[in-house]
């Protein structure tokens, strides 16, 4: 690792605790932002979050080395050291390099695949609550039937009848089944909303159904679907992670921190570093995502708004 | 005589009630006009079917459990809304007839800035752009009365007070410069000062911009004010239709002659040693719109009441000899203006 790469990592690092800086300064103007930054988690899941982001945005510049560049047969399980930080793992790859790459896809799936189930989630259960009656009936128990399947199962179903499987269609796989929760959630918040004065004044005005749901109800379920969007992208990392443990997930050899847990696992006790950084990093940003979220229910939690 | 804006003929609006057993017939027969630029006055306490009447109108009623009854009509120019697909529905509503709610504070939606509420009719009907839009929300806010309009368009409802909020409903309904503003207890909710600004406000754009309001309220100071024609409902039913002063000089329905007495008034102290001082109430309460009483609905609470009135319903008379419900009508649902000579107060116990 260069010189270059350590002030790349500084600076990295340096963006981050900037960004948490800017962020703090906008929010403690409002009601809403200073009760985040009150959770006392706020603050470092922030952090930690912007770093990792910051560290997938630059990669290039912080990894010394290529994702799958393997530096020779000769250096496979070496130690971390000056020039591997985390040192190699069993194919002779720097796993520095690797996880910052690997950020890229884990952080990437996680986003993207809440994104796709957090938008059918809302859509659904605004339309399940919004209409009540057979069609919520209808939709409501296509949900509770999702609900009793195991996820990681239909899953692996899914990717072993599927050879070759495009990442997009592993991140549509996990969005499409990942959006039960949230749909309940948002049906329950509609079934409320809709019963509001503004949105029979909506009616009135001539507005039709698609324009109530989505233009008066939807945006005043925003807080809900916020929280359950930030708890849920770290959800989706970890079943990125197994899928990719298991070998079903991200193909080798891209990186992606579940499968570099699986390419370290059989060194664990020689080399048991390739294997424990990415499991780090996932731990790190599970929980910051999941103290974010829960900074989050506190900040937009209606009824702790005072006048 | 010019066409009315707006016949209602024998409108019923039922409800099924939760436990599926009875139906609340909350209106049963109501039959009115509605005069190009007019104010009618709707006048009744809560219960009597005020509300539903309105939402009748634009056919806002939830169904289920309601449902207006096949034989009622509602004709706007000549259309039967209650026959009219949504999406001529949808054209009307907002763009013909306007409605303001009785709570400005939850009528708008707490997301949005006031501005955007606003222009939001101008796009759906109008099929305006953003700037234009923009342009209409500012001018329709100097219209109804709120300083500073160029900058209020980009607050939020919160930001504003009852009185401005209900400005901007008010706003919001007349952006498309509708014929007929249906104000559904548009004071009710707010204070006696910010009431009659209000009120003066509705009076002032009615007559700037030549529509008609069918203003509904419990407060008869308010249709004093501003009704040209009032219309009182008691239990799902039109007990009496007539001219503003008419019916303030010659009451003729008990109903209406309670609520005339029930006015705190300072000119004139409450009438009668037998009262006492006090104000004078009407004794019981509207019964439930499951079960309306035999005869006419009202008996029950009437003092002059008598075995035809328990066993008979009246049908609505003509008190003014000039026949049907338009203006000048006075017309009243009553057995004794067959029997004037019963109207003496029977002795209560």
């Amino acid at each position: 690792m260069s010189v270059w790469n350590w002030l790349a990592l500084g600076g990295a690092a340096v963006v981050a605790l900037a960004v948490v800086a800017e962020a703090r300064r906008r929010a403690l103007s409002g009601p809403r932002g200073r009760r985040f930054f009150r959770h006392p988690t706020a603050m470092p899941g922030t952090f930690v979050l912007a770093f990792f982001v910051t560290i997938a945005v630059a990669a290039p510049a912080v990894a010394p080395y290529p994702p799958y560049y393997q530096i020779d047969v000769v250096h496979p399980d070496q130690p971390p050291s000056v020039r591997f930080p985390l040192g190699t793992d069993p194919l002779s790859r720097d796993v520095w390099s690797r996880l910052a790459y690997g950020a890229r896809i884990s952080l990437g799936i996680g986003t993207l695949a809440m994104v796709v189930a957090v938008t059918l989630g809302a859509a659904v259960g605004a339309v399940a609550g919004y209409f009540r009656g057979s069609v919520d009936a209808a939709l409501m128990r296509v949900v509770d039937v999702a609900l009793a399947m195991p996820r990681i199962f239909v899953l692996l179903m899914a990717v072993a009848l599927w050879e070759h499987l495009p990442l997009w269609v592993l991140v549509l796989l996990i969005g499409l089944t990942g959006w039960f929760g949230t749909s309940r959630l948002v049906r329950a918040e509609v079934l409320s909303l809709r019963e509001r004065e503004f949105v029979s004044a909506a009616r009135a005005l001539g507005a039709r159904s698609g324009h109530i749901i989505f233009r008066h109800v939807l945006p005043n379920a925003a807080a809900p679907i916020i929280v359950s969007a930030a708890l849920g992208i770290g959800n989706v990392m970890l079943l990125e992670a197994g899928l990719s443990f298991l070998g079903m997930g991200v193909p080798s050899p891209a990186p992606s921190w579940g499968n570099m847990i699986a390419d370290g696992l059989p060194k664990m006790a020689v080399a048991p570093w390739s294997a424990t950084f990415p499991g780090l990093a996932i731990s790190l940003v599970v929980m910051a995502l999941n103290a974010i979220g829960d900074a989050l229910r506190d900040a937009l939690d209606p009824r702790r708004e005072t006048a | 005589m010019t066409e009315p804006l707006l016949r209602v003929r024998d409108l019923k609006t039922y409800f099924v009630t939760e436990q599926g057993r009875g139906t609340a017939r909350a209106v049963d027969g109501v039959s009115f006009e509605v005069q190009p630029g007019e104010t009618l006055g709707i006048v009744g306490e809560s219960g009597c079917g005020k509300t539903v009447t309105s939402l009748s109108i634009l056919r806002l009623i939830p169904e289920p459990p309601g449902h207006v009854r096949p034989g009622s009509f509602i004709e706007f120019e000549g259309r039967n809304l209650l026959t009219l697909e949504p999406r001529e529905l949808r054209a009307i509503r907002g763009n013909e007839i306007a409605m303001i709610f009785q709570e400005p504070m939850t009528s708008l939606n707490p997301v949005f800035t006031v501005g955007d509420q606003i222009a939001e009719a101008a796009i759906v009907h109008q099929g305006l752009g953003r700037a234009a839009a923009r342009a209409r929300a500012i001018e329709m806010l100097r219209l109804v009365g709120i300083p500073d309009p160029d900058e209020r368009v980009d607050h939020y409802p919160h930001q504003m007070s009852g009185g401005m909020r209900q400005r901007v409903m008010i706003a919001m309904a007349l952006v498309c410069r509708p014929k007929l503003l249906i104000a559904d207890e548009p004071t009710t909710a707010l204070d006696v000062t910010i009431q009659a600004q209000i009120l003066e406000l509705l009076d002032r754009l009615q007559a700037e911009l030549g529509m008609a309001v069918m203003l509904i309220t419990h407060d008869l100071g308010v249709v004093a004010g501003s009704a040209d024609r009032v219309v009182v409902m008691y239990a799902g039913q039109v007990v009496e239709q007539a001219p503003t002063p008419e019916l303030f000089a010659r009451p003729l329905h008990p109903y209406t002659e309670g609520l005339l007495a029930s006015v705190p008034r300072l000119d004139a102290p409450p009438a009668g040693a037998r009262a006492g001082g006090r104000l004078h109430s009407i004794p019981g309460q509207v019964p439930a719109a499951t079960a309306w009483p035999s005869g006419c609905r009202f008996h029950p609470r009437c003092p002059y009441a008598w075995d035809r009135c328990r066993a008979e319903e009246p049908p609505l008379l003509d008190a003014a000899g000039t026949g049907g419900t338009g203006p000048g009508s006075h017309t009243v649902r009553c057995w004794l203006l067959t029997e004037p000579r019963r109207r003496t107060p029977a002795p209560r116990p």
